[in-house]
């Protein structure tokens, strides 16, 4: 063969290898162009700073003091506020005193027993032994799908017995109980109402994207004053936060009904309501099952926040244990609700997946189930008569890991604080303390303008006002440098997150056991309380923002791992084979056609992510921050209503720009990769 | 129809709660229902609540405890949801519990006999380092043995949650000290760096306060500031510092009870008890440390107590 082929190849390849080059560069300062102007705005108003001092740092002078505005109203509202035959708290009151009644009851079930008075004798109804309970959660499991999930069930409570959490336990579920099917009734209720018409839609969105975005602490203390200390306002609070994922969930099953089973309603002539129960709500049951899977997760995630004002439980424990640093008491508290939270959460499936199959008549009947819990009751009850051990379990038998997690963290603490010190400082000098600087020194104006540009770019005129909008807020309200704080550590996180949980969800996908473990990891970061691993980080990192990026990380990466996994397992099989047919390698499989393909997944995931980043700052408050999760937190102790709303809003503020951005962003990528019209 | 079903309900609940206002009014002046005590998250607190709470359960009254934020709970003493909070330290809550006085809702029930103090404290091994302490011109002097990559060239001292309070950075800027306040939060992560840095022996500074189980657990020493007198707070030309204020230490000072105001009568025979609780300072670092660092159930310690100092508690209800 002759050189002159060799060449002409050779030729050809550096031809084309150019053309590509160029076409790369053109396409690159293209993408470029965008960011130079960004750059060139902010510059630019930052310039004009140096003239006008209000571009610069909004005066003082002019911020709009909305927070007394709130609280005088508050306290009209508390004080004075009269409905004609009785007040507004009056109203609050009755309706925490409704709700008393059955919290009361689940809480005697469970684990105080019931005083009665009956006759003139006063009597006490015994509560639960906690082998029936856990004799009932079994069964549960058993009738819902089978042994493995009877074993699980019955193996979680046995921990909460053994490890001496059972009593907490019992009151943390008694709350979770009750709260929960009020709080999925609430968000069924507004979900069918925003489900009949559009303007209803309309108006109870917002309200869902405030409630799940301004950080609880903000309204808590508003709720304390129109409910009262204790539990029950503590469950009203558990239940605003984790009703909207319902309303969501149940307004996207009824919106998918298929149309020949509305029409065959319609034609069988069934009145509004017989629609509503017989046809819209069974049809819309996967769905509404997927909305309550979310409101336990939630409520349980609530458990610490809910101790703070009133609810006792695990929750209380985890506090209490932290605040004497008795790390591995905290942990095993902590890891009881992750217990809970899981086996709640199993349940929760299997009952969804039962409700299909009853349809075909498999599985257990009502009567079977019913007489099978009344025997182990029965059963339980005689043997708690024959030994006291099966009614309240002995707590010398008890047995805790605690002092292996002290004597854990003391060693660490002991042998390995160099490396981590070097790594905190490392982090501290070189990649926080710079961000900080810079973005505390933006001019605000140049940063609202160039936020500005770019909702424009992504979707036109009225992304751009309310982007304007959101911003303004925070500025008039005299919040903007703690705003870019939050924005400061909740973006590194962020990024972080984002950047290994990509990394972890591309190495996990497709190892199917690997999944599982994973899977079990992320459930435990999501419900284990924050807490638990925040004082740990103290100890090795030390109060400051790097125990606080540790924090928000562990906690905010789980959403990308999963929708990074769910993406790259979404990709049609069709495509996969094709692009191994024409003789793709696994890395170019990978960036060329998974990636691309699952990156509406991953931007969703990574906008998850940041929402959960920035829900963490109040939990970070507690260790120092000087964001506006600390302003939400004082706002709290000094119970300022206010103050406390304002910050909360803010915060909601950014989350919504970020989000809007966000959504804007993925349906531009959506429409380029044509996934959707 | 609607509206017809919104109107039956909100009458159902105003006659509801008619009725509870009735019931409660029929009830003779010693009345069966609890009497709801505000606990906390910290130990001395809960101790002392339960304390309290097992005489009135002696006398044969109800009680409950209801657990509830330390600032936040002024609103619900005024509005009668809780009837007694325990603890309100002077160092901590004076402002506070002034405001809710004045508002006629809550009654002062005295002073529990407990000493409060809190102010920059360091381990013992810390003297070694830096000699000359307890003095704080000492400790200026070798500020910079304190210092870490965000504070450099300054000491790191570490403050309490900026909730507090406490003028720390008054404190600094009055007396020239080379140092920086960075808060802690939660007392949850100030003690806990207390205990990292205990454990390997680094100097630290930080705020502590007793009586709380950190001082029992760890040897160490409080900073010996210009002693703290009213004037130091409110007048700048007192002390070393003719310009500014807080050129002194923290003030020390009591820890009082609050009730709703309506206690008196509901339940005089608990009023008069309530007002009688004294404790000392050592009496509850003992049994702080039974709970903290024995790890022994408050209950547990509680009961023992009120076994052992029957006399003391007699006297109270009589």
């Amino acid at each position: 063969m002759t050189t002159t082929t060799k060449d002409r190849a050779l030729q050809s390849v550096l031809f084309s290898a150019a053309a590509d080059c160029r076409t790369l560069a053109r396409r690159g300062v293209e993408r470029l162009r965008p960011l130079a102007i960004v750059l060139a705005i902010v510059a630019g108003v930052g310039l004009a700073g140096r003239h006008l001092g209000w571009i610069d740092a909004y005066p003082d002078s002019w911020i709009v003091p909305l927070k007394d505005w709130i609280s005088a109203a508050m306290a009209w509202l508390l004080h004075e506020c009269n409905l004609g035959l009785f007040t507004f708290k009056e109203m609050t009151r009755s309706i925490s005193w409704l709700i008393s009644w059955p919290l009361k009851g689940a809480q005697g079930l469970l684990y105080q027993g019931i005083d009665l008075s009956i006759l003139g004798g006063s009597w006490r109804l015994p509560h639960l032994p906690w082998a029936a309970v856990v004799g009932i959660g079994a069964l549960l499991g058993l009738s819902l799908q089978g042994w493995r999930l009877a074993a699980m069930t019955a193996g979680g409570l046995l921990y909460l017995v053994l490890f001496g959490q059972w009593e907490s336990a019992m009151e943390t579920l008694a709350s979770v109980i009750i709260a929960v099917p009020l709080g999925a009734l609430l968000g069924m209720v507004l979900g069918i109402i925003s489900a009949r018409t559009k303007t209803a839609e309309a108006a109870i969105r917002p309200v869902l994207d405030l409630m799940q975005t301004v950080p609880i602490f903000a309204y808590l203390v508003p709720i304390l004053f129109l409910f009262g200390f204790g539990p029950v306002s503590a469950m009203i609070g558990t239940i605003i936060y984790a009703a909207p994922p319902m309303v969501r969930c149940t307004l996207m099953g009824l919106r998918s009904v298929p149309a020949d089973v509305v029409e065959s309603g319609l034609v069988s002539g069934c009145s509004r309501r017989q629609m509503l129960f017989k046809i819209f709500l069974p049809s819309a049951l996967p769905e509404i099952m997927v909305g309550l899977n979310q409101v336990i997760m939630l409520s349980l995630n609530m458990v610490i926040i809910a101790s703070m004002i009133g609810a006792g439980g695990l929750g209380y424990d985890v506090l209490n244990a932290l605040r004497q640093l008795k790390i591995g008491r905290g942990l095993e508290a902590g890891l009881s609700i992750v217990v809970l939270a899981v086996i709640l959460d199993r349940l929760s499936q299997a009952a969804a997946r039962k409700s299909k199959m009853r349809e075909r008549g498999i599985g257990w009947t009502r009567r079977k189930s019913l007489a099978a819990a009344a025997a182990v009751i029965i059963l339980t009850g005689g043997a708690s008569v024959l030994w006291d051990g099966f009614y309240v379990y002995p707590e010398s038998w008890s047995v805790t890991t605690a002092p292996f997690w002290e004597g854990a963290m003391t060693w660490i603490n002991l042998h390995f604080y160099d490396f981590f010190y070097g790594l905190r400082n490392l982090l501290l000098i070189y990649i926080l303390m710079p961000v900080k600087k810079f973005l505390v020194e933006l001019p605000w104006a140049g940063v609202v303008a160039a936020l500005a540009f770019i909702s424009y770019r992504l979707q036109g005129v009225r992304l751009l006002l309310v982007t304007v909008g959101l911003c303004l807020f925070i500025t008039v309200t005299g919040y903007w440098e703690k705003a870019i704080i939050t924005v400061y550590l909740c973006g590194i996180g962020a990024l972080l997150s984002s950047l290994g949980g990509i990394f972890i969800g591309i190495c996990a996908a497709g190892h199917r056991r690997l999944t599982g473990a994973l899977n079990l990891l992320l459930d435990t970061l999501q419900t284990l309380p924050a807490f638990v691993y925040l004082m740990p980080c103290v100890i090795l990192f030390r109060v400051g923002d790097v125990s606080a990026l540790i924090a928000i990380v562990a906690y905010a990466v789980v959403p990308v791992i999963r929708y990074t996994l769910h993406g790259i397992s979404q990709v049609p099989t069709p495509v996969l084979e094709s692009s191994r047919i024409s003789g793709c390698s696994k890395r170019q499989l990978l960036v060329k056609v998974q990636l691309p393909l699952a990156l509406p997944d991953i931007v969703l995931g990574i906008n998850q992510t940041i929402m959960m980043a920035l829900s963490m700052v109040v939990i970070t408050a507690l260790i120092g921050t000087r964001d506006l999760g600390q302003e939400v937190y004082m706002a709290l102790t000094k119970a300022d209503i206010g103050r406390g709303l304002v910050a909360g809003v803010g915060v909601a503020c950014i989350a919504t720009v970020t989000d809007r951005l966000m959504q804007a962003y993925i349906s531009a990528i959506k429409h380029k990769t044509g996934q959707t019209p | 129809m609607r509206n017809i079903r919104m109107l039956c309900f909100l009458m159902l609940t105003g006659v509801l709660l008619l009725g509870t206002a009735i019931g409660v009014q029929a009830k003779s002046p010693e009345s069966e229902d609890p009497i709801k005590i505000s606990t906390h998250d910290w130990t001395s607190q809960r101790i002392s609540s339960r304390i309290m709470g097992s005489v009135l359960q002696k006398m044969g009254y109800n009680v409950e405890y209801v657990i509830a934020d330390y600032l936040a709970q002024f609103s619900g003493l005024e509005s009668g949801d809780l009837h007694l909070a325990m603890e309100i330290w002077e160092t901590t809550g004076r402002d506070a519990l002034l405001k809710s006085l004045a508002t006629g809702d809550t009654e002062d029930m005295g002073k529990t006999g407990m000493h409060a103090k809190e102010d920059w404290w360091y381990p013992s091994y810390v003297k070694e380092i830096c000699p000359g302490l307890p003095d704080w011109k000492a400790l200026n002097a070798c500020a910079e043995k304190f210092s870490t990559p965000e504070t450099a060239p300054k000491g790191r001292y570490l403050g309490g949650a900026a909730t507090w309070g406490g003028h720390d950075e008054e404190r600094i800027e009055a007396l020239g000290l080379n140092f920086e306040v960075i808060h802690a939060g939660t007392a949850a992560a100030l003690s806990a760096e207390i205990k990292a840095a205990y454990e390997r022996k680094e100097p630290i500074v930080a705020w502590v306060w007793s009586p709380n189980w950190v001082p029992y657990k760890y040897k160490g020493e409080w900073v010996e500031f210009p002693q703290y007198t009213d004037n130091c707070y409110s007048d700048p030309k007192w002390g070393s510092n003719p310009d500014m204020r807080y050129d002194c230490g923290k003030p020390e000072g009591w820890i009082k009870k609050v009730a709703w105001s309506g206690l008196k009568t509901k339940w005089p025979g608990a009023h008069q008890a309530i007002g009688n609780f004294r404790i000392s300072n050592d009496e509850m670092g003992a049994l702080i440390s039974e709970v903290d660092l024995e790890d022994r159930k408050i209950e547990d310690v509680v009961s023992q107590w009120m076994k052992d100092n029957a006399a003391t508690w007699k006297k109270w209800i009589q």
